[in-house]
């Protein structure tokens, strides 16, 4: 049986509600970060708030939900975290939800390699026939990232979201089994 | 005579025990950061958990197997160093018709391989069979889990079930069989071991 | 659309605590009834704790994991049985069980027509990939009606249940949705 947790560069690992409420809370100090992340405000919160909620969802173990942290192969670093949330067992659908909080590893091809073991593990052990997502219309880093790694646009809710005096768009985009299957994996 | 003095979970290299619940936790939680170890062990998709989680199951275990009845599960660790290697039990016991299912995993890829799941299953049956007084233990695994099919044979379990594309993993179906071994199948056996 | 829920004998509708343990309760009366279903010791149960059973279930809501029916005739809209089906959301598998109540509706096809709806709903609808089941061996009127209905059998445990002193084998069956779907094309509707 072959590895479903690492990727070039990261593994996935536990997400531990003790060690990620810190995280979460030091991630939630920069606002580019918070406003990547979130369609509305959203307040920043103490380590023990931060905890309770993650505690009560993460403990839970559902066949649809998935929490685990990101961590670098080269020294172990906590850089971020994945959800991956199954919404419809009849269309075998799920929405998966990834941020980098360590801002060092922007721009470096992190986030394509988490979301690549994340295909792997949604469609070869979750047994899933597509995944989905949502990113802001103001978030071009993403975009691509999850362009390369093989999602299409499939759509938008236009003026979601307000922010700096704006109305921007969010958009969807999704990918199916087989298209995964075509792409070419190491 | 009762053969009193013959431990029930002593061998050679290893003992089967309690959880040790301030050490183990760490421990095991490394083995579910080895997908390829949890792909084998569980049907389940892996999950990587913190060994505060680990901890948390262990309560839920030990609470399941006072007031269940029906559960008896062992940590396995080196006569040598102590050292956490394995965990197994005898699981959904029905004590009227007298079986139960074995669960048996080695989680490091490195203490496989040297005969400690063979003497696992020594004891796992000899506390099945002339402790729990049990008439058959059963085994389910799936059909890419070469080792421990290979493991059943050589107890002399018959392979009595295949569930055809009972799993999916990687892409295709995967059969699941079930195994089953007998009193008598198991008395035969160990007294042919006893004779050679 | 196919009425999912309609057979050529029987529907399907949903549980009623009420109902359900006062049947339950007349029902639990013929062992026979029981060691057909169950090879856990027969139990006599109160109406009282059978009612909390199924009110508990009730208030569990939705979970995609569960589906449970009850039966009735179409010909006199009675309360004759019931249908449980679990599933395996990951592996896509699902295992169903069922029995009628009362021995006097045995062998008039409506286990066979029961088990044709659930295929449908677990093939058609819930679109996943196996449906299982076991039975015990001395059960053969069950295993005629599973045969009609397609499942192959898979294999026995053997000696895993002990009655009256002796030892009988349980029977584990499957049907794959390629296999039902070649049925529906083949056969009659």
């Amino acid at each position: 049986m072959k590895d479903i947790y690492t990727g070039k560069f990261v593994r996935l690992s536990a997400f531990d509600p003790e060690e990620m409420s810190k995280a979460w809370s030091r991630w939630y100090r920069n606002s580019e970060y918070v406003r990547l992340l979130n369609s509305s405000a959203r307040p920043m919160l103490s380590p023990k708030a931060e905890l309770k909620w993650m505690e009560e969802e993460v403990s839970e173990m559902t066949p649809g939900g998935y929490f685990f942290a990101i961590r670098t192969l080269a020294d172990d670093t906590l850089i971020g975290e994945l959800v991956l949330d199954v919404v419809d067992w009849g269309g075998r659908d799920a929405f998966v939800g990834l941020s980098i909080g360590e801002t060092e590893y922007w721009n470096k091809g992190y986030g394509t390699d988490v979301m690549n073991i994340l295909l792997r593990f949604a469609f070869a052990e979750v047994n899933l026939k597509r995944v989905s997502l949502g990113v802001f219309e103001y978030n071009p880093r993403a975009i691509r990232s999850y362009e390369k790694a093989g999602f299409r646009h499939e759509g938008r809710l236009r003026h979601l979201l307000r922010r700096e005096g704006r109305r921007w768009d969010n958009l969807y985009m999704g990918i199916l089994r087989e298209e995964w299957l075509e792409l070419d994996h190491d | 005579m009762l053969d009193i003095q013959t431990q029930l979970f002593d061998s050679q290299d290893i003992r089967l025990g309690p959880i040790d619940h301030e050490k183990d936790a760490e421990i095991e939680s490394k083995w579910t950061h080895d997908s390829e170890f949890m792909r084998l062990m569980d049907t389940n998709p892996a999950r990587p958990l913190s060994a505060a989680m680990i901890r948390k199951q262990y309560e839920k275990l030990e609470k399941k197997v006072e007031e269940d009845k029906n559960l008896f599960h062992f940590m396995i660790r080196l006569q040598a160093d102590e050292r956490l290697i394995g965990k197994a039990a005898i699981q959904w016991i029905e004590w009227s018709n007298g079986n139960g299912f074995l669960r048996l995993g080695i989680g490091s890829a490195e203490d496989r391989r040297k005969g400690y799941g063979t003497q696992a299953l020594q004891m796992l049956l000899r506390f099945a069979f002339a402790e729990l007084n049990l008439f058959r233990v059963s085994a389910i695994v799936p059909e890419y889990n070469e080792g421990a099919i290979a493991l059943l044979h050589r107890f002399g379990f018959v392979q009595e079930v295949c569930r055809r594309s009972a799993l999916e993993r990687d892409g295709r179906r995967w059969d699941l069989y079930v195994f089953g071994l007998l009193r008598d199948e198991w008395q035969n056996g160990a007294r042919a071991e006893e004779e050679r | 659309m196919k009425d999912l829920f309609r057979g050529e004998l029987v529907r399907l509708t949903l549980v009623e605590p009420e109902t359900g343990a006062k049947a339950s309760l007349l029902w639990q009366r013929d062992s026979e009834f029981h060691r057909l279903l169950d090879n856990n010791p027969a139990r006599s149960n109160s109406e009282k704790k059978i009612k909390e059973w199924f009110e508990k279930e009730a208030e569990s809501g939705f979970k995609p994991e569960r589906f449970a029916f009850s039966v009735r005739t179409l010909a006199d809209d009675r309360y004759i049985g019931f249908l449980s089906v679990w599933v395996d959301l990951i592996h896509s598998e699902a295992w169903v069980g069922l029995g009628i109540g009362v021995r006097e509706d045995w062998s008039k096809g409506y286990g066979t027509d029961m088990m044709r709806l659930c295929q449908q709903y677990v093939f058609s609808e819930l679109c996943l990939e196996r449906l299982s089941l076991g039975l015990f061996e001395y059960n053969s009127r069950a295993l005629r009606s599973y045969e009609k209905c397609g499942f192959r059998p898979e294999g026995r445990t053997r000696n895993d249940t002990l009655r009256e002193g002796k030892r009988y084998d349980s029977l584990w069956m499957g049907i794959l949705r390629e296999e039902w779907l070649q049925m529906q094309d083949g056969g009659v509707k």
